[in-house]
C-alpha cells in the first residue's frame, strides 16, 4: 500500500481525529482500491466527522449531500436557474431573437445551478464527497447514486456528457433505517463504527476539550462508557460526551468523585429523553460514579 | 472460483483512470504464489458459504492487497480484509471468527449456523423429500423439528407415540411441516392477498407530478412553457404520493401456541409473498428473522425452512425479550412510519411483564398501529388474563381473536383500516 496505516493514523491524529486501528486501514484501502467507505454504526458514533477528518487529511474540499426521503436527481444533482431563464426568455423575446437561439442561450452553463454530486466530479482536484444517510434516501436514488458511482459521469439532456474531471473520495454514512441494496453495499468498502472504547474517547475528550486535565477526561470516558452500558432508548454518542466535558470544565469539576451533584445534573448533556432521564435516578448515578471513579 | 481467478485478474483495457491504477496492480498479482491464489479463493468461498455477497471484483481486489506490503503485516491483513468483504453488521461481526478459523486453523469445511442466517434455509435440502411424503406415509418423526409438548425423550420416542396416535394427539404434535393440504394453502394464500389489496396503499409526504395537485411545480411548468416561448400554459403540479404499507408479523412459535403455528406460518408466508413490503419473525425463547426464507414460492420449501429455525422450542416464550431483540436490532430497519406491526400470540409470557410492557411502549412509538392477534380469544371463557397480555393490551390498537382462516377473515374489514 502507497499510504502506511501509521501514516494515516498520525495525519488523522494531526487534524484531530483520534481513529482506531481499523479505520485507519479502511481509509488507506479506499486510497489503494480506489472504492469508495460505507460506513455504518449507531448514531453519534462519529461517522461523518470520518469523512471531515479525510477531507481534512487530504487538504480537500468536502461535499456533503445529506440524503432524506423524496431526495431527487434535481436536489443531489443539478438543477436548471427556471427564474433567470424566464427573465431571460422574456427580454431576448422583446429584443426579437428566435426561439432556437433563446434555448441554446437558457439552457448553458450560466443557468446551471451545480448540486453536490455534480460539484464533486467537477472539481480540478479531488475533493471528498460525503452522502449522509444514505438509508433515508429512496431505492431509485440509490440506484442512481450506484451508477455516478461507477461510471463518474453525469448526463444532462440538455448539454450532453458531463465527464469527471477529477474522481471523489466518497464516503457514505447509515444509520441503518433502510435495508440498503446489496449492489451498493458490494460497490464500497464496509466499516462499521462502534463507539469508541475508554481510552479513545478520552483522548477525543482532550483534543476536543481545551484545558481538560488527563485524569478528569479519563474519568469521563470511564462513566460515558459505564452509562452506555444502562438500559437507554438514545444512547450518548460522542457529541454528548464532549458536550458534557465542556460543560464540567466550564463548572471547574477537577474530580467527578468530589461533586456527584453537578455529576447529576449536568447528565442532562447525555441523556436526551425524559425516560431515560427518569431512569439514571441520583441512586443510579452514584452507584456508576462509584464503579468507575 | 479457484480456476476463475487468473482470468479475472488479467488486465483489461479500460480509459478510466482508477481502473487501471487498480489493474496495474494486478500486474504485480502475477508475482503471487499458486497457492496463495487457491488459498484466498478458498477464504472467498468460505465466506460466500457462510451468506456474504463477495464478487469477483471483491477477490480480485484481495488479490491485489495480498500482493501489496500490507501483507506481510497479519495484522494490518485481516482489518483490510474484512473492509472488503463485509457488506453488513452482521457479516462485520461474524468475520473475525471466520477468519481465525481459516487461516490459523484448519480449512473451514462447515458453514456456520448462526440463528437467523437465511443460509440455514440451505440446510433442510435433504428433508425436503421427506416433507413432500404424505403425512400418513411419514416415517419416524425426527426429534428437533417435533413440535411436541412433551419432553424431548418423549419426542426421541416418535415411534411408540406415532403408533397409538389418536387424532387429539396428531393435533398437538402438529409439525409445522404437516400443511401439505393444498387447499388450505391455496385459500389461507388468498386471504393474504386480499388483505395485502385493502391494507396497500398509504399517503406519504413525497409528491409526485400530476395533472392536478395541491402545490405548483415550478420546475416541470416552466419546462413545458418551453414550447410554447416561455408562455406557462401546461401547469404542472405536485401531490402527495401513494406508498404501499408495509407489515411486519411476529409470530409466537412457542409450545403453548402449538396448535395454531402451522396455520400462522402458512398465512405468514402469504402475507411475505402478495405484501410489497413485509417482514416476518418467528419468536418463542429467542427471535428469528425468517422473511428471506418464506420468500420461496414453493410452500412445502418454505415452511420447511421455517421449521428448523423455529426450533428449540420449549422452555417458555419471552415475548418481552424478544420484542427487546426486535426494537434493538431490526426495528429501524424494518419499521418505516407506514408499517403496521401484527403480533400473533396467545400472551402467555414467562418474562417479566413489566418488560414486556416497556418494549410494548417502545414499539408504540415507533409504527402506525399494532394489531394483536390471539387465538385464544376463540375459545368461550376465555378473557385476558395472562398477566403478559395485560401489559401489552394498553399500547394496542386491534385486539382481537384469530384461530383459523374463518376468524381471520372476519377481521378484513378492521385490518383494512389499520
Amino acid at each position: 500500500m502507497n499510504w502506511k496505516r501509521e501514516e494515516i493514523s498520525d495525519r488523522l491524529a494531526a487534524v484531530g481525529y483520534i481513529a482506531d486501528r481499523d479505520i485507519a486501514t479502511a481509509l488507506s484501502l479506499m486510497e489503494f482500491l480506489k472504492r469508495p467507505l460505507l460506513l455504518e454504526g449507531e448514531a453519534g458514533v462519529g461517522k461523518t466527522e470520518v469523512a471531515k477528518a479525510l477531507a481534512a487529511v487530504h487538504e480537500a474540499e468536502l461535499i456533503r449531500l445529506q440524503c432524506y426521503e423524496g431526495l431527487d436527481q434535481n436536489a443531489a444533482l443539478y438543477e436548471w436557474n427556471y427564474q433567470r431563464q424566464l427573465l431571460a426568455i422574456k427580454t431576448r423575446e422583446g429584443a426579437g431573437e428566435n426561439a432556437d437561439a433563446i434555448e441554446e442561450h437558457i439552457f448553458s452553463e450560466k443557468y446551471l445551478l451545480e448540486r453536490p454530486l455534480l460539484a464533486a466530479i467537477r472539481r480540478a482536484t479531488p475533493p471528498v464527497l460525503l452522502v449522509d444517510e444514505v438509508d433515508r434516501a429512496d431505492e431509485e436514488f440509490e440506484a442512481f447514486l450506484l451508477e455516478l458511482l461507477s461510471d463518474f459521469q453525469v448526463s444532462i439532456p440538455e448539454l450532453g456528457t458531463i465527464k469527471a474531471t477529477s474522481i471523489p473520495r466518497v464516503v457514505l454514512t447509515s444509520n441503518g433505517t433502510r435495508e440498503l441494496s446489496d449492489a451498493l453495499r458490494r460497490r464500497c468498502l464496509y466499516h462499521y463504527v462502534d463507539f469508541p472504547d475508554v481510552e479513545r474517547e478520552a483522548k477525543i475528550i482532550l483534543i476536543r476539550t481545551p484545558g481538560i486535565d488527563t485524569a478528569l477526561a479519563l474519568q469521563i470516558a470511564r462513566l460515558v462508557a459505564a452509562v452506555r452500558k444502562e438500559d437507554l432508548r438514545k444512547v450518548p454518542g460522542v457529541a454528548e460526551t464532549l458536550d458534557w466535558a465542556a460543560t464540567l470544565a466550564g463548572l471547574e469539576v477537577q474530580d467527578l468523585r468530589q461533586e456527584p451533584e453537578a455529576v447529576h445534573e449536568t447528565m442532562i448533556c447525555l441523556l436526551k429523553t425524559h425516560e431515560d432521564r427518569a431512569r439514571l435516578t441520583r441512586e443510579v448515578s452514584e452507584r456508576l460514579l462509584g464503579k468507575v471513579a | 472460483m479457484a480456476a476463475d481467478l487468473p482470468h479475472a485478474a488479467r488486465p483489461r483495457e479500460s480509459g478510466d483512470p482508477a481502473l487501471d491504477s487498480r489493474l496495474r496492480g494486478n500486474e504485480r498479482n502475477e508475482a503471487i504464489g499458486e497457492p496463495t491464489r487457491r488459498r484466498l479463493a478458498g477464504f472467498a468461498r468460505t465466506l460466500r458459504d457462510n451468506g456474504f455477497r463477495i464478487g469477483l471484483a471483491e477477490t480480485r481486489d484481495a488479490l491485489a492487497i495480498l500482493a501489496s506490503p500490507a501483507a506481510l503485516r497479519p495484522a494490518s491483513l485481516r482489518p483490510a480484509l474484512r473492509a472488503l468483504f463485509c457488506a453488513t453488521h452482521s457479516d462485520w461481526e461474524r468475520f473475525d471468527e471466520i477468519f481465525v478459523a481459516f487461516w490459523q486453523g484448519y480449512g473451514m469445511r462447515q458453514r456456520q449456523t448462526l440463528s437467523g442466517s437465511p443460509l440455514q434455509s440451505r440446510a433442510p435440502a435433504r428433508r425436503l423429500a421427506e416433507a413432500q411424503v404424505p403425512q400418513d406415509a411419514l416415517g419416524l418423526p425426527d426429534r428437533v423439528q417435533r413440535r411436541s409438548e412433551g419432553d424431548a425423550d418423549a419426542a426421541a420416542d416418535g415411534r411408540g407415540r406415532r403408533e397409538g396416535a389418536s387424532r387429539v394427539e396428531a393435533l398437538t404434535t402438529a409439525d409445522l411441516r404437516h400443511i401439505v393440504d393444498p387447499e388450505e394453502v391455496a385459500a389461507t394464500h388468498a386471504l393474504a392477498a386480499r388483505l395485502a389489496r385493502v391494507m396497500r396503499a398509504r399517503l406519504i409526504r413525497r409528491e409526485q407530478v400530476r395533472r392536478r395537485g395541491r402545490r405548483l411545480d415550478l420546475r416541470r411548468t416552466i419546462h413545458r412553457s418551453i414550447s410554447h416561448g416561455g408562455m406557462p400554459f401546461e401547469l404542472a403540479w405536485r401531490r402527495r404520493k401513494i406508498k404501499p404499507l408495509r407489515l411486519v408479523v411476529l409470530l409466537d412459535a412457542s409450545g403453548s401456541m402449538s396448535l395454531y403455528t402451522a396455520f400462522f406460518v402458512r398465512f405468514l408466508h402469504g402475507v411475505v409473498d402478495s405484501f410489497r413490503e413485509a417482514e416476518a419473525f418467528v419468536f418463542h425463547t429467542r427471535l428469528a428473522h425468517v422473511s428471506p426464507s418464506l420468500r420461496d414460492r414453493d410452500v412445502t420449501r418454505a415452511v420447511d425452512k421455517l421449521a428448523l429455525m423455529a426450533q428449540g422450542i420449549g422452555g417458555g416464550t419471552r415475548i418481552g425479550e424478544s420484542l427487546a431483540t426486535f426494537n434493538r436490532w431490526h426495528a429501524q430497519r424494518v419499521i418505516n412510519s407506514r408499517t403496521a406491526v401484527m403480533i400473533v400470540s396467545d400472551g402467555y409470557d414467562t418474562g417479566e411483564p413489566e418488560r414486556l410492557g416497556a418494549e410494548m411502549r417502545r414499539l408504540r412509538r415507533r409504527c402506525r398501529k399494532i394489531v394483536w392477534l390471539n387465538p385464544l380469544i376463540g375459545w368461550r371463557d376465555y378473557s385476558p388474563q395472562a398477566r403478559g397480555m395485560q401489559a401489552a393490551l394498553p399500547y394496542v390498537d386491534l385486539f382481537a381473536p384469530a384461530h383459523n382462516l374463518e376468524s381471520l377473515a372476519a377481521l378484513e374489514p378492521f385490518l383494512a383500516k389499520i
